[in-house]
C-alpha cells in the first residue's frame, strides 16, 4: 500500500543532546534530499540503505544553512514501518527540532497524526494480526490524549486567539466568495488585492506573535531553563541542592508527537524550573572562568533565569563584575550568601551593580533567605516580568508545527497577491490557512464557511 | 382497474429539469425508457427564475454538456440574453448565466424528448411502485396503469405533497397550481423512507407593458457570442434585456407592518428554507439595516409580457404584494399578473442513497433532483443525468458511474448529498468545491468528455474534435516551451506597454507567458503559430501555463484524494464489530455506508482517528481473509 509520507519529532520534548525528526512514506528520502546538503556534494537518494550521513539542512527559501544534522537513511521494507524512513538527528530543543520539521513539512511531508508510525507499521504489515486490537487503541489513546492537550490550552486565550483568527479570515474568504457567487450584488464593496493585502499582513502578523509565545511555551513545558552563575565557591551547589531538597520534584506526562515524555523538574511556588545537571553546573564553572568567550554568553544567553551568586564572605571581585556585565539585560536575582560568616563584601557596590535586579540575602547554610529567594523567583514569574506571565503559550510541537504551516501558507498568499494573482486563487492559501488553525483547535469544517456567506451578507434571488 | 401497459427497462417519474435529463440519458445508451410526467405540457418547465447558469450552477451545465445530456444544447437554443460572468476574476470561477425565454425553453426539451428514438413520454401520475425483494419492478399510475421495468428514477421535483401557501391561505398543490402528488409521498414513508419537509418560493410577476423602464437601469448581455454548448455553432444575436430597480423605505415599512400576515412569522410555515433564496420578508427581519435591496426584472421570454421579478420572493398576502410593487421606481402602475407565494414539499433524507443515487433500501430505485433536497434547475439537471445514466447502465447490464469531487460540480453535489445530507434545500456555491481551480467552466469538456464517450452520450465525431483540441493544446504548450524569445527592442516594447520589467536575457516563451501582465495573444504577437488555433485552444493553454503553480498544488490533493478513494469499504461491513470507534463516528458510518475511506472521512462527526481504526480494521479483515485461504 502506498501511502504519503508523514513526519514527526519521535524524541522527548526538551531533553537530551540531540532529537529527531522521523519521516516515512515513499518520498521520505527524496523530501529530506532535497533539504540535504552533505559533505562533498552526497545526495541522500544515491546513499546505501541503513546508513548515516553527516550534512547540514538548507532551508530552500532563505537558500542558508538552517541546522547541522546527522541523517539516517532506511530504506523499507526493513525498517520500522516497512517504508523508507529517514531519521534527521539535530540538536535538542525545542527550537531547532521544530526548525527541521518545519522544513521538512514544508518540503512535501505531511505532519504525522498520532499513533500514525505504529498504524503504518500495521498497514503494511510489520505488526501482526493478534496486536490490531492494539493498535486501535493506541490510536484512540493517543488521539484522546492529544484532544485533552488542545483542550487543556483551549481554556486559556490559545483557542480564543487562535479563534479570533480564524474567525477574521473566514470572513475575509466569505467576502471574496460572495463577490464570486453573487457577482451582481451591490452591497458589498469588491474584494481587492490592496485589502487581501492588508488583510493577510494582519493574520500572519498575530500569527508571529502566537509562534514566538512558543518560547514562553517552553518555558512552561520544560521549567525556566535556569543557571546558576557565580565565581567558583560562592554557594552554587548548595543552592541548587537547597532547592531541590527543599521542593518536591515533581513528575509530569507529556504527550510529545509520537512518543510520551518523561520529564522532571522542580517546581518552585508554581514555578517550573530546569535547573542544570551537575554537569551543566560544572559547565557554568567554566563559564565563569572563561566569561568573555562568546560561547560562555551564548549559553548565559539561552537562559530565561539567571540566579547570580555572590560571596558574603569575600570581596568582589573583576570576576564578579565581569558576570554582571555578562548578564546585562537578562532576568537576574542577585543572591548574596554566606551571611553566617563576616561580612566583607560592599553591599552599596553590590546594589549599584544590581540595578533593578531582586537582591537577596541567604544562608544556604543555616537555611536563612530561601523564601525569600523562591517568594523572589515566583513575583518576577507571576508578575509577567518573565514573559511567560500572561499564560498565552503554545508548548505542544504538534500546534508549533501547524502555526508555522499556517504561517508558511499566508505567506504564500501575500506573495502571490502582490504578483496579480486573481484572488479567488490566492483564496486557495487563505483556505488553506484557516484550514490549519482550525486543525490545532480541532475544527476544520468547511459548512462554516456557507454559514458565514448568508450570515454576512444578505443574498439571494 | 389495474392493467398491464408496457416494458420498459427504465421508467423515470417526472419530466421537470432531473426528468428530461434523466430519460434523456437512459435512452441514448439504448436502455427501452418510459418518461411519466403529471401534465405533458410542463416538461422541463421553469415554475421560478427564467434563467440558467451562473457562478458553480454554469459550470454544472457545461459539465452535463461534456457528458452528453441536454441542457446546454436547450439554453443554446432558446436564451434571450447570455452573460459571462466573474470575467474579471480568475479562470477558475467564471461562469455563463443565460436568461431562457422559458416557453421555447420547454418546448424545444419536450421535442427533443418526442424525437429520442428509445424514449416513450406519457402523461400519467405515478401513485405506487411495484416492489418485490426490496427490489423496484416498476410503477403504478392513478387510472391503473402497470409499467414494468428493470430501473425507476422518481424526479418528482416539489410535487410530492406539495402545498401552495400565500398569505392566511394554504392549500394542496404542486408548483404553478399543478396537481399535487400526494399518494407516492405517503407510498415512499411506508416503504419506510424518511422524508423532510423543505420549503421555497417565488416571486410574483408583472406585466411589462405597465413597467416604466426609464426608472430602472439596464442591465444588457453580453455582445461577444457565447454557448453553454460545445456543439453550439449558431448564435442567438436578439437579445433582450434585464432591467434593475431597488427597494426602499417605503417597501420596507408595508413589509414590515404586514409581518404579521406572513405564514413565514405566523407559524404556517414550518418547511425549511433555503438560505439563498430568502424571502423579501426574511431579507427586511434579518438584515433591518440595509437602506435598499436589489430587484432584477427578468423578461420570461418572446412572446409574453410577464416580466419576473427577481429579489422579491414572498408568501405575503396577495393584497401585500400589490402593495410592495407599488412602492419600487418603475413599478408603480405596474399589473401583478401571478402572486408570488411559497411551496413546502416532501424530500427524502439524502443519506439514504448510494453515490450513485440508487436507494440504499430498495434496489433498483433511483431519486434525482429537488426530492434529493436540492434547489435548481441546473442541480436538478445533473443529478437526472447521474441518476438516468446509472439506471441505464443497471438495467443494460453495465458497471455504474460515479463522478469523484475533482471530477466534476456534478460530484461534489452528489457526494455532499448522499454523504453529509443537508438540512435546508441544497445549492451549489463554488466554495463547496475544494478543487474549484479543477474545476472550470473553459475545461469541462477535458475533465469529462472521456466519460461521456466510454458512457455512450457522446458522438464519435464530436469525441474526435475533441481529441483533436486536447491535441492542439498540448502541442502548442510544446512550441512555446521550446521557443526562446530573445530580449529584441520590439519585445521589450511590448513588455514596456504591458507595465512589465524587460527582459535581461533570453527567456522561454512558455516562461513569458507566466509574467501576470503577459496575455497568450502578446505571446503570440512575438511568435506566431503557424497554425491557427482556435481561441478554445489558446484560452486553455493560456490558462494552463499561467495558474500552473496552483494546478499544480490542487493535482497534488486529488492525488491524495485517489489514494483515499481506492480503499473501499464493504458495504456489509458490520461497524458495532469495531470497538475503538467513537460512538458518534459509528453512529454516522452505519447511517452513510460510506463505499470509500476518502467518503467516511468527509462525514461531519467521523474524526482522523476514527479513520485510522478504520483502515487499520478493514486491513486486519483483510489479512485474515488471505491466511484463511
Amino acid at each position: 500500500m502506498q501511502l504519503d509520507t508523514i513526519a514527526a519529532i519521535s524524541t522527548p520534548m526538551g531533553e537530551g543532546a540531540i532529537a529527531i525528526v522521523r519521516l516515512s512514506g515513499e518520498q521520505a528520502i527524496e523530501i529530506a534530499g532535497r533539504l540535504f546538503q552533505g559533505v562533498g556534494g552526497k545526495k541522500l537518494t544515491d546513499v546505501a540503505s541503513h546508513t548515516i550521513h553527516y550534512g547540514h539542512l538548507i532551508d530552500p527559501r532563505t537558500d542558508e544553512v538552517a541546522e547541522e544534522v546527522m541523517v539516517s537513511v532506511m530504506k523499507g521494507p526493513k525498517t520500522f514501518t516497512k517504508e523508507d524512513v529517514v531519521e534527521i538527528n539535530c540538536h535538542g530543543g525545542l527550537v531547532s527540532v521544530n526548525r527541521v520539521l518545519q522544513l521538512v513539512l514544508n518540503a512535501g511531508a505531511r505532519l504525522a497524526d498520532p499513533g500514525e508510525f505504529t498504524k503504518r507499521a500495521f498497514l503494511n504489515g510489520r505488526i501482526d494480526l493478534s496486536q490490531a486490537e492494539a493498535v486501535m487503541d493506541l490510536i484512540r489513546a493517543k488521539t484522546d490524549r492529544a484532544m485533552n492537550v488542545a483542550l487543556g490550552q483551549m481554556e486559556g486565550r490559545l483557542s480564543r486567539l487562535i479563534s479570533r483568527l480564524r474567525q477574521e479570515i473566514l470572513e475575509t474568504l466569505a467576502h471574496v466568495e460572495v463577490n464570486i457567487d453573487y457577482p451582481e450584488y451591490d452591497d458589498v464593496e469588491e474584494m481587492t488585492h490592496q485589502l487581501l493585502i492588508e488583510k493577510a499582513q494582519y493574520v500572519r502578523d498575530e500569527i508571529k506573535k502566537l509562534l514566538q509565545t512558543s518560547q514562553q511555551g517552553k518555558i512552561l513545558r520544560e521549567g525556566l531553563s535556569t543557571v546558576i552563575v557565580g565565581r567558583p565557591n560562592v554557594g552554587k551547589s548548595s543552592l541548587l541542592n537547597s532547592l531541590v531538597h527543599e521542593n518536591k520534584a515533581i513528575v509530569t506526562d507529556i504527550p510529545g508527537t509520537t512518543r510520551d515524555v518523561i520529564e522532571e523538574y522542580v517546581n518552585v511556588r508554581g514555578v517550573p524550573l530546569r535547573l542544570l545537571d551537575t554537569a551543566g553546573i560544572r559547565e557554568t564553572e567554566d563559564i565563569v572562568e572563561r566569561i568573555g568567550v562568546e560561547r560562555s554568553r551564548q549559553v548565559l544567553k539561552e537562559a530565561d533565569l539567571l540566579l547570580l551568586v555572590l560571596n558574603y564572605a569575600d570581596d568582589l571581585t573583576v570576576e564578579d563584575e565581569n558576570i554582571f556585565k555578562a548578564v546585562e539585560g537578562m532576568d537576574v536575582i542577585v543572591i548574596v550568601n554566606k551571611t553566617d560568616l563576616p561580612q566583607k563584601i560592599d553591599l552599596e557596590r553590590v546594589k549599584e551593580l544590581a540595578k533593578d535586579h531582586k537582591l537577596v540575602t541567604t544562608s544556604l547554610l543555616e537555611d536563612v533567605g530561601v523564601d525569600e529567594l523562591e517568594e523572589a523567583i515566583a513575583a518576577l514569574f507571576f508578575a509577567g516580568s518573565i514573559e511567560a506571565g500572561d499564560m498565552t503559550y503554545v508548548s505542544n510541537s504538534r500546534h508549533i508545527a501547524l502555526l508555522n504551516q499556517s504561517l508558511y501558507s499566508i505567506e504564500e498568499a501575500i506573495t502571490n497577491v502582490q504578483a496579480g494573482v486573481p484572488i479567488d486563487i490566492v483564496q486557495i492559501d487563505l483556505t488553506r490557512t484557516w484550514e490549519l488553525l482550525g486543525e490545532i483547535i480541532g475544527e476544520s469544517v468547511h459548512e462554516s464557511l456557507i454559514d458565514q456567506l448568508f450570515s454576512q451578507f444578505c443574498l439571494g434571488k | 382497474m389495474q392493467y398491464e401497459a408496457g416494458n420498459y427497462d427504465v421508467i423515470v417519474i417526472g419530466a421537470g429539469h432531473a426528468g428530461a435529463e434523466a430519460g434523456l440519458a437512459a435512452a441514448r445508451q439504448g436502455a427501452k425508457t418510459l418518461v411519466l410526467t403529471i401534465n405533458l405540457d410542463m416538461v422541463a418547465f421553469m415554475p421560478c427564475n427564467p434563467s440558467v447558469g451562473g457562478p458553480a450552477k454554469g459550470i454544472v451545465v457545461r459539465e452535463i454538456d461534456a457528458l452528453g445530456g441536454e441542457m446546454g444544447k436547450n439554453i443554446d437554443k432558446t436564451y434571450i440574453q447570455m452573460r459571462m460572468l466573474n470575467t474579471g476574476k480568475g479562470p477558475a470561477v467564471r461562469a455563463l448565466r443565460a436568461q431562457a425565454d422559458k416557453f421555447a425553453y420547454q418546448h424545444e426539451m419536450k421535442k427533443t424528448m418526442e424525437d429520442e428514438p428509445n424514449l416513450t413520454l406519457v402523461q400519467g401520475m405515478v401513485e405506487q411502485l411495484v416492489i418485490e425483494d426490496d427490489t423496484c419492478t416498476g410503477v403504478i399510475t392513478k387510472t391503473g396503469a402497470k409499467y414494468s421495468a428493470k430501473t425507476v428514477v422518481i424526479t418528482t421535483g416539489t410535487f410530492l405533497r406539495g402545498e401552495i401557501i400565500l398569505g392566511e391561505l394554504k392549500y394542496s398543490s404542486g408548483p404553478n397550481n399543478q396537481q399535487p402528488s400526494i399518494r407516492l409521498s405517503e407510498h415512499l414513508e411506508d416503504l419506510g423512507f424518511d422524508l423532510v419537509r423543505f420549503k421555497t418560493g417565488t416571486p410574483p410577476r408583472v406585466d411589462s407593458l405597465t413597467i416604466d423602464y426609464s426608472k430602472t437601469e439596464i442591465q444588457p448581455g453580453d455582445d461577444e457570442p457565447r454557448a453553454f454548448s460545445y456543439e453550439t455553432t449558431k448564435y442567438i444575436t436578439d437579445q433582450l434585456p434585464c432591467w434593475l430597480t431597488y427597494t426602499n423605505e417605503k417597501t420596507h415599512q408595508i413589509i414590515d407592518s404586514n409581518l404579521h400576515r406572513s405564514p413565514m412569522y405566523s407559524g404556517m410555515i414550518k418547511g425549511t428554507g433555503p438560505r439563498y433564496c430568502p424571502s423579501i420578508e426574511d431579507k427586511i427581519v434579518r438584515f433591518n439595516d440595509k437602506p435598499r435591496h436589489q430587484i432584477f426584472l427578468e423578461p420570461e421570454g418572446r412572446n409574453t409580457q410577464e416580466v419576473y421579478v427577481q429579489g422579491l420572493s414572498t408568501s405575503l398576502p396577495e393584497d401585500v404584494q400589490h402593495k410592495i410593487l407599488q412602492t419600487l421606481p418603475g413599478l408603480e402602475n405596474a399589473q401583478m399578473m401571478r402572486a408570488g407565494y411559497a411551496i413546502e414539499y416532501d424530500a427524502i433524507v439524502p443519506t439514504q442513497l448510494w453515490p450513485t443515487l440508487e436507494t440504499k433500501k430498495i434496489k433498483n430505485l433511483y431519486t434525482a433532483g429537488q426530492i434529493n433536497g436540492t434547489s435548481g434547475y441546473e442541480e436538478a439537471a445533473g443529478q437526472g443525468l447521474m441518476a438516468g445514466l446509472n439506471a441505464g447502465r443497471r438495467a443494460l447490464g453495465r458497471e455504474e458511474v460515479i463522478l469523484s469531487r475533482s471530477d466534476a460540480y456534478i460530484g461534489v453535489l452528489i457526494d455532499d448529498l448522499v454523504t453529509k445530507g443537508t438540512n435546508e434545500p441544497y445549492r451549489l456555491l463554488t466554495s463547496r468545491a475544494e478543487y474549484r481551480l479543477l474545476l472550470r467552466h473553459d475545461n469541462a469538456d477535458l475533465r469529462l468528455t472521456e466519460i461521456g464517450h466510454q458512457v455512450g452520450l457522446i458522438s464519435e465525431e464530436r469525441y474526435q474534435k475533441f481529441l483533436a483540441k486536447k491535441a492542439a493544446v498540448e502541442a502548442e504548450k510544446e512550441r512555446l516551451q521550446s521557443i526562446i524569445i530573445k530580449p529584441k527592442p520590439e519585445v521589450q516594447e511590448l513588455i514596456k506597454s504591458q507595465g512589465g520589467s524587460e527582459l535581461k536575457d533570453g527567456i522561454k516563451a512558455i516562461d513569458l507567458l507566466k509574467r501576470p501582465e503577459m496575455s497568450y495573444e502578446h505571446i503570440a504577437q512575438i511568435v506566431p503559430s503557424e497554425v491557427k488555433l482556435d481561441e478554445e485552444v489558446t484560452e486553455q493553454v493560456e490558462i494552463q501555463v499561467k495558474y500552473e503553480g496552483y494546478i499544480e498544488k490542487s493535482l497534488q490533493q486529488v492525488e491524495r484524494l485517489k489514494k483515499m478513494e481506492n480503499k473501499k469499504i464493504p458495504t456489509d461491513i458490520d461497524y458495532d464489530a469495531i470497538p475503538s470507534l467513537a460512538s458518534e463516528a459509528r453512529q454516522k458510518l452505519k447511517k452513510v455506508l460510506p463505499l470509500s475511506i476518502a467518503q467516511a472521512s468527509r462525514i461531519s462527526g467521523v474524526n482522523p482517528a476514527d479513520i485510522s481504526i478504520l483502515l487499520v480494521y478493514l486491513e486486519q479483515g483483510r489479512i485474515a481473509r488471505v491466511s484463511n485461504e
